[in-house]
């Protein structure tokens, strides 16, 4: 039962990594590392790691994220004035 | 289906993930998708870390009232792969915040996020 | 086409190579030897009921200040890199305002996220936690408190101040270890005390308050960084 849910997860890890890589929009590219981040969270509670789980979500899926959209609003505000 | 185990299953996603954004890393020519590559690279490393310290049906590595103190190196999974994986994560996120701050000052200078354009230290 | 053959090549290579170290890890059965003398000696030793933050602060202790000095070394960078002019109070005035939900809610819970913040790095012996995580989530509640103001301004002194403070306080407890006990970071310069309460473990409670207060800093501080560039000009 526990591998069914563990192969899941595995298969929507690499499913939102490729969208990730390969989408056009990067407002798209930014929200999906943040959801490969999310659910890689979710594969260490299965493996019995409380400590990394907890530390790989608020870091990896929300303070990663943010950092992203500072940058990408301050490129976008510019791009705009150019064109 | 016995033969697999969940240590198997974390190895194998965690090298496919190493292996895409190695690819994200080497053919986009978009600054900012190449760091979403490294991020997903140093996510694939942790996994792949955390599943080979995996003990088959034991438990996370907390000494309270579910595991019993006397015989605990019966219960629990391998503490030393999480507690590297631990520090690596504040590192990787240090490092991210560190390429965007570069890749803004690099947009402010030429305009552009193309790195085909970027031709200084070529000869 | 060349350069496609050439990436694919590179890309063959690494599998190959992390596939061939796929077999050599099997399913464990047991734990290995390091692993077993970590269970069997760590409550008597170190005191801590949670095994992974006593080999963090412990066990290896210069790893965690590797870490320190690395994360300290990429913040001072990005402050350094993103350095602005001083810009004048007209600038703030083509900001547009939140919606008032954001502000009422960040008002009531931006001091629980600090509060949980704290509790959890106080009780990072005894539960899952520690400094790494109760600093993240401190930076995620100034984080909610920019976001629901864009136009407060972040005293940047206290901010580098603690860190200094916390980073320093680090280093004189680990020095601490090799006068009064047996190496740097050793947590029996206090009493071990019972196991289990949360005045125990030695010294491990002290010296991740200060990590986890200088990690929270930190990385307050390059959000801070970040979110003063939103208002200069190109």
């Amino acid at each position: 039962m526990i591998k069914l849910i563990a192969i899941i997860l595995a298969l929507a890890i690499l499913l939102m990594a490729i969208i990730a890589v390969e989408n056009k929009k990067l407002v798209v590219a930014v929200i999906a590392a943040g959801v490969v981040s999310l659910f890689a969270s979710v594969f260490y509670l299965l493996l019995a790691a409380p400590d990394v789980a907890m530390t790989e979500a608020a870091i990896g899926s929300g303070l990663s994220t943010i950092i992203f959209f500072y940058v990408l609003n301050k490129i976008r505000k510019n791009r705009k004035d150019h064109a | 289906m016995e033969q697999i185990s969940l240590s198997h299953i974390a190895i194998i996603a965690g090298i496919l993930l190493i292996l895409i954004g190695l690819w994200g890393i080497l053919t986009k020519h978009n600054i900012i998708r190449m760091i979403v590559g490294f991020s997903l690279f140093d996510t694939g490393i942790h996994i792949v870390m955390v599943g080979v310290g995996y003990v088959k049906g034991k438990t996370a590595p907390i000494l309270d009232e579910a595991v019993n103190l006397k015989n605990a190196a019966q219960e629990i999974v391998d503490p030393l792969p999480q507690a590297l994986v631990l520090t690596a994560i504040v590192i990787g996120l240090g490092i991210t915040a560190l390429m965007l701050a570069y890749a803004l000052r690099l947009y402010q200078r030429n305009k552009t996020l193309d790195i085909k354009n970027f031709n200084d230290l070529k000869w | 086409m060349l350069k496609k053959i050439f990436v694919l090549a590179i890309l063959a290579v690494f599998a190959v190579m992390l596939f061939r170290s796929y077999g050599l890890v099997g399913a464990n059965e047991e734990l290995n030897e390091i692993a077993t003398r970590y269970a069997q000696k760590g409550p008597e030793e170190v005191g801590a009921a949670n095994l992974v933050t006593a080999v963090i602060v412990t066990y290896r202790g210069l790893d965690t200040l590797g870490e320190v000095t690395i994360l300290f070394l990429a913040a001072s960078i990005i402050g350094f890199f993103l350095k602005t002019k001083q810009q004048n109070e007209k600038t703030s005035e083509n900001v547009r305002k939140t919606s008032e939900i954001l502000e009422t809610a960040a008002r009531v819970i931006t001091p629980v996220i600090f509060l949980f913040g704290v509790y959890v790095f106080i009780n990072g012996h005894l539960t899952p936690g520690g400094g790494f995580q109760g600093g993240a989530i401190l930076a995620s509640g100034l984080v909610l408190m920019l976001l629901a103001n864009p136009v407060k301004k972040v005293n940047h002194t206290i901010i580098s101040l603690l860190e200094s403070i916390s980073g320093f306080s680090f280093l004189l407890l680990g020095v601490l270890g090799i006068i009064l006990a047996d190496g740097f970071l050793d947590n029996t310069i206090l009493g071990t005390g019972d196991f289990g309460e949360l005045i125990s473990a030695g010294a491990i409670p002290i010296i991740y308050i200060f990590i986890g207060l200088k990690v929270g800093s930190e990385l307050s501080g390059i959000v801070s960084n970040l979110q003063k560039t939103q208002k200069e000009e190109i």
